[in-house]
């Protein structure tokens, strides 16, 4: 790159890093500082530096099962938007063509453009007692009676609702750019759809799939509110333990803390996932 | 002849030369800056009076300490009361130039927390309670009169409290007929013990008005814990349901009116409390949705079928009512942790 290139590169990249020093980097600092305090820095309140929190965090049992709880929880909302999103994704990209595909693909992205907390309402509508899904029930089976309500099913219904966009939109890129001939080659040389699927299709479309899996997992991790809304009594996870901490009893550094360790967590898991990740792309 | 007019002339001039203008410190929207009281108050005693709001209690009590005079009158919940005293903040009531103090009821006048060192430092107010509410279509032959109907197996899956550590916990204190205000090591297992048994009976936690509507419309809840202001605009607004004040009593906050110390109005801001605690003022507030008044007169003034004298305007109720002490942070850290490790367990 010459002097003259380089400039104009950094004149590109600038406005965004400095977005992202400012919503990112600097959130993120005050808050790894909250977490290394005894007690809020405002006002008159005393503070000093302590591990504290760290260690409080780490030994609590509480809150050991409730990131389990989490963690589960989004492995299984991931699995399962994968599960419903790549097919989806594969007849948008490879089986439809034109006005068609346009009309599924506006289907598709139609949740993102309403707001959250309305769609998790209208699930709540839809399964609780004496809702929707029950009368409709009832009406085909009478005598059967359908209270998803308040419940870890629910609570997947409403998360993999909200977050198959995102599997579906990163798959069709994957599968939208594998070359036809491929396939046609491999039907050719005796290859049925099956082995197509497991040895051609798969590993080909593995970066859109993992991609979609990280951006499901990540916030799905965290969540607090879809779970309380649709899980009830069983809705606490690990994302309510950091609101709480913000929001009920002030004590901001434990919070900060949890916040930090959730984050290792999540860096652990997607370490552990980058060897494939590294595999696809390459 | 010349006596009379002259006393009249006084009576005229007097109100305007002892005119002051007083400051009061409140929740915005919470009575005293209502428009049509202020122009009332003004009519009969000269005085004007000016707002400042907080947001918080803590925000309160910053305002008190940071400026001193600027404050004649302010609200303080009863469970603060005692700290804004002990810091020195507050100046004692003086009875005599607050005539309606004779008809407040005598459990909230003789309430420990606004009596901090044996002196009235804050007037009763309002008041309201945490109480239990119940689906008339569930219970068709009248409401029950005891909290044990939230562990009935019969209402497993149709039962709700509030997802809050502290409300919990004393909700639970108060089921197996403790002291709300004092839960020692050995009460917090027994408690912890009656919360376990009471978890599966939940639906969910509610935590607004507005959810805690939606769940009773929808018959999600049979029976739920509520408070009492809430209580009274869901029926107002043709909810089927009762609010109930059980044997077992109910949770209660109250809050007064104090004199800052340093107020140089305390005339003007004894009128003004007088005038706040006045049955003319509370019943006219009443029909725009006041919480419970102290004073019995004004709730014997309202009308047979509101909800302010009908369900709290018993003194036989108030007497049963335990109302909220202030609570130490590590003892609020204590049941969070002890609410946290329920709820994580389901």
């Amino acid at each position: 790159m010459t002097g003259a290139e380089r400039l104009r590169a950094l004149g590109h990249l600038a406005p965004a890093y400095l977005w992202l020093t400012l919503a990112v980097f600097l959130p993120l600092s005050a808050m790894a500082f909250f977490s290394l305090l005894t007690d809020v820095p405002f006002g008159t309140r005393e503070w000093s530096f302590t591990f504290r929190n760290y260690a409080d965090a780490l030994t609590n049992p509480t809150y050991a099962t409730l990131l389990w709880k989490s963690v589960r929880l989004a492995f299984w909302v991931t699995l399962w938007c994968l599960i419903l999103g790549f097919p989806c994704a594969w007849v948008l990209a490879r089986m439809l063509q034109g006005r068609t595909r346009e009309a599924l693909f506006l289907l598709v992205i139609l949740p993102f453009w309403s707001n959250s907390l309305v769609r998790i309402f209208s699930w709540a509508i839809v399964l609780r007692g004496n809702g929707v899904l029950d009368q409709a029930a009832g009406s085909i089976l009478p005598g059967v009676r359908l209270n998803l309500m308040f419940s870890e099913s629910a609570i997947i219904i409403g998360l993999v609702h909200s977050y198959l966009p995102y599997v579906i939109l990163t798959c069709y890129l994957s599968l939208q750019a594998i070359d036809e001939t491929l396939i046609e080659a491999a039907r050719s040389l005796g290859a049925r759809w099956p082995r197509i699927l497991w040895r051609l299709v798969l590993p080909l479309a593995l970066p859109g799939l993992i991609a979609g899996a990280v951006l499901v997992f990540v916030p799905v991790v965290g969540s607090f509110m879809e779970p309380r809304l649709l899980g009830g009594r069983v809705g606490t996870t690990y994302g309510t333990l950091i609101e709480d901490q913000f929001i009920a009893v002030f004590n901001w550094p434990l919070g900060a803390a949890l916040s930090f360790i959730l984050l290792a967590v999540v860096l652990v898991i997607l370490a552990a996932a980058s060897p494939a990740l590294r595999k696809a792309a390459a | 002849m010349k006596t009379i007019l002259t006393t009249s002339a006084l009576a005229l001039i007097a109100p305007m030369a002892l005119a002051d203008e007083i400051r009061v410190l409140n929740w915005q929207g919470y009575g005293t800056d209502l428009d049509w009281a202020i122009a009332a108050f003004t009519e009969a005693t000269g005085h004007t009076v000016v707002h400042d709001y907080f947001n918080s209690e803590q925000e309160m009590l910053t305002k008190l300490r940071t400026n001193p005079g600027a404050f004649d009158v302010v609200l303080i919940n009863s469970a603060f009361t005692p700290q804004a005293q002990g810091e020195g903040l507050l100046a004692p009531i003086d009875a005599a130039k607050v005539p309606n103090l004779a008809d407040i009821d005598p459990a909230l006048a003789t309430n420990q927390d606004l009596n901090p060192g044996g002196a009235l430092y804050g007037v009763p107010w309002t008041w309201g309670l945490t109480s239990m509410a119940v689906s008339t279509v569930d219970f068709p032959d009248g409401p029950p009169n005891s909290l044990d109907v939230f562990w009935d197996p019969e209402f497993k899956g149709r039962v709700s409290i509030r997802d809050d550590a502290l409300e919990a916990v004393q909700f639970a204190a108060l089921a197996s007929g403790r002291n709300i205000n004092d839960i020692g090591i050995d009460d917090l297992d027994a408690i912890k013990a009656e919360l376990t048994d009471l978890m599966p009976q939940i639906a969910t936690f509610w935590s607004a008005e507005t959810d805690w509507n939606q769940n009773m419309a929808a018959g999600q809840f049979a029976v739920a814990t509520y408070w009492s202001g809430s209580a009274a605009r869901s029926i107002s607004e043709g909810l089927p349901v009762e609010f109930v004040v059980p044997v077992e009593g109910a949770i209660g906050w109250l809050d007064g009116l104090s004199i800052p110390a340093s107020s140089t109005k305390q005339d003007a801001a004894h009128a003004f409390i007088d005038w706040m605690i006045d049955p003319e003022f509370y019943v006219r507030w009443e029909t725009e949705g006041a919480p419970a008044t102290s004073n019995t007169a004004a709730a014997a003034a309202l009308p047979e079928d509101s909800f302010n004298r009908k369900v709290l305007g018993d003194p036989e109720v108030v007497a049963r009512v335990q109302f909220m002490r202030p609570v130490a942070d590590e003892t609020r850290e204590a049941y969070l942790a002890l609410w946290q490790e329920l709820k994580a367990a389901q």
